[in-house]
């Protein structure tokens, strides 16, 4: 019963791995063909030199990447401050209503931010372009730094901040050198968070950016022409940056666990 | 200890919190070097009392005064008191040593001196050797000792502490209680205690402060409050005791379980309502015969040093410890001698009664 409960398990796992992954594996190979079709002509670097001459990507992957940095930086002050100031509120009906409105933007559909924050610029009078992107994606950013900031704030023991104050710090430096090194694991995976969603947003960039190019954007009337290899090398990159992110993140907490079980052994 | 200056005095405190009076107009004195518990209850308003002299909480109405002046509404950080939290709230991100020495830190004193004072402290409470370690490995009774000397090493006129030893185990319990007296003497510092422990606040005060519903029921010694409870409040709070309604016919005269006993109070008005303490173990178990209050065994257990049994004599069932055996069911008289007769007013208190 269990032995056959767990070969159904593990077949569960390798579909789906297949089906999650066998795509992305395709496209990398498809990225290193030498040809355009998809017929394999043999290993190249061609896409890939072609990639890194094409003025249009470059300037867009620029544009993307100044507006990731630029939300994610806006974003990580603004929902770790938010995080804080609802956490230390102490009307409960409105805290409750803080957390809803928030966790908002993460389940409405994309294309409902989209439209309304078009809505929103066009009824300001303000044409798309590079601050109304910055503004829109900061606005879709914020909620991932709050929601993982809030649950660092409800672990921490309660009197933490209380015994900073009592050893003589001013409400300020108690923050500082207290509550902050104690939320910082939360403000880090928010801040990665928010620049990946930033980094690879589409909907919400399309409809709020007007004439400037963002990757996305830039892939995205590409294909409409012809689909180019150049896509494929470009997403491969993309998709090992982000893969790279994730591991450093990964990698960092399972040292620091690690660290904690060597310190364990000594005592 | 009354000769002594007094530190901390609370005049007429009151506090409320969502509209629920916590204080209900505290007034304590608590003088240099003492060692001063707060007990009672859970929700009796003792770690309210405690905040509001840390400085955590302002009060609605009354008074603090530290040493003379009004400081209603200094912060905590301008005070010299220390507290030690509850669930300790040490530091995570710092080892032992630099939660020691966070106070220290914060005052710009030199390094020097802070690793001497940080030393110092941590061999007070038995933890030299552990400068480096992490202190979330910490066992809870290191992680205590490491809160103590947190506080202690800024040299605080006063420490709070918040039921401190209520997350360690009985025996750890115990010997943090010797050790904290001994802390307390050899700094000459005055301790504040908050514990609902009536045993713990009995093993170290200097003074027991008995709070119930936010107001203060009896101050006094341990013995005071132990062999002369103020009310039946007191009397049920602090150890167990058989508490029994009866009349005061005149002095050292008492009525009570239908008989009159001689007894060694006095001062209270011609026949008025008292309530009589007996604790269960100066109820001594004697023959029945009509020279004593008698009745029926109705159970017995056996605690290590004594045996505890009730005894039912008409409608009120008497504790009674002894240490020898009666078989459930045996015809027992009580003997009960005047000293160990405590009479107490009348007071609206109603638990836990009969």
């Amino acid at each position: 019963m269990t032995k056959g409960r767990r070969k159904l398990s593990g077949v569960y796992i390798a579909l789906m791995l297949l089906f999650l992954y066998l795509p992305i594996f395709v496209l990398i190979v498809f990225s290193f063909n030498s040809s355009k079709g998809y017929s394999w002509t043999g290993f190249s670097w061609k896409w890939y030199k072609e990639l890194f001459s094409n003025e249009l990507i470059l300037h867009s992957l620029k544009n993307t990447l100044i507006i990731a940095a630029i939300a994610s930086v806006a974003s990580t002050v603004l929902g770790a401050a938010a995080a804080v100031g609802v956490f230390s509120m102490k009307n409960k009906t409105l805290k409750g209503a803080i957390n809803n409105v928030t966790n908002l933007p993460l389940v409405s559909p994309e294309i409902v931010m989209g439209i309304s924050l078009m809505l929103l610029f066009s009824f300001a009078r303000m044409s798309g372009g590079f601050l109304s992107l910055v503004i829109s994606h900061i606005s879709f950013c914020v909620p991932s730094v709050y929601f993982s900031v809030l649950p660092k704030l409800r672990q921490m023991n309660g009197n933490l901040y209380e015994a900073a104050l009592d050893l003589g710090c001013t409400p300020p430096r108690a923050f500082m050198k207290v509550v902050l090194p104690e939320i910082m694991p939360g403000i880090i995976t928010g801040f990665l968070m928010a620049f990946t969603y930033s980094l690879d947003d589409f909907v919400v960039s399309y409809f709020t950016a007007g004439n400037v190019q963002t990757l996305s954007i830039t892939i995205y009337s590409m294909v409409k022409k012809r689909v180019s290899p150049e896509i494929n090398a470009l997403s491969t990159i993309l998709f090992v940056v982000v893969l790279m992110i994730l591991l450093v993140t990964n990698v960092r907490s399972i040292k620091k666990e690690r660290a904690k079980e060597k310190k364990m052994m000594k005592i | 200890m009354d000769q002594n200056k007094k530190v901390f005095e609370l005049k007429k405190i009151a506090k409320s919190f969502d509209g629920e009076q916590i204080l209900k107009g505290i007034d304590l004195d608590i003088h240099e070097k003492e060692f001063v518990t707060l007990l009672g209850p859970s929700g009796c308003g003792k770690t309210t009392t405690l905040r509001i002299i840390g400085g955590f909480v302002t009060p609605d109405s009354g008074d603090v005064l530290f040493l003379g002046k009004r400081i209603n509404d200094i912060p905590p950080y301008k005070r010299k008191v220390n507290t030690v939290f509850q669930k300790y709230a040490l530091f995570p991100h710092l080892d032992v040593f630099e939660n020691v020495a966070f106070g220290l830190r914060l005052v710009k004193t030199p390094e020097k001196e802070i690793v001497q004072r940080v030393r110092e402290m941590l061999a007070l409470v038995n933890l030299s050797g552990f400068e480096s370690r992490r202190v979330d490995l910490l066992s809870g009774g290191q992680q205590q000792r490491v809160a103590i000397a947190r506080a202690l090493v800024n040299r605080p006129n006063v420490l709070l502490l918040d039921e401190p030893l209520g997350a360690l185990d009985l025996k750890l319990r115990k010997e943090m209680q010797i050790e904290l007296k001994r802390i307390q003497q050899s700094l000459g510092i005055t301790f504040v205690y908050v514990t609902h422990d009536q045993e713990e606040a009995l093993t170290m005060s200097d003074t027991v402060v008995v709070m119930n519903e936010g107001r203060i029921q009896q101050i006094g010694t341990p013995q005071d409050i132990y062999n002369e409870p103020a009310n039946a409040f007191t009397a049920s709070f602090i150890g167990e005791s058989n508490i029994i309604s009866g009349i005061m016919h005149r002095d050292r005269l008492v009525e009570f379980a239908g008989r009159n006993y001689e007894c060694v109070d006095g001062g209270f008005a011609k026949d008025e309502p008292v309530d009589i303490v007996v604790r269960p173990e100066d109820v001594e178990i004697a023959p029945a015969t009509s020279e004593f209050l008698c009745g029926t065994v109705k159970d017995v257990i056996f605690k290590g040093v004594h045996y505890e049994m009730h005894v039912a004599c008409n409608d009120f069932m008497w504790r009674v410890q002894s240490t020898d055996f009666t078989p459930v069911g045996a015809e027992v008289g009580l003997r009960i001698t005047p000293e160990d007769i405590h009479i107490m007013h009348r007071t609206t208190y109603g638990g836990e009664k009969g």
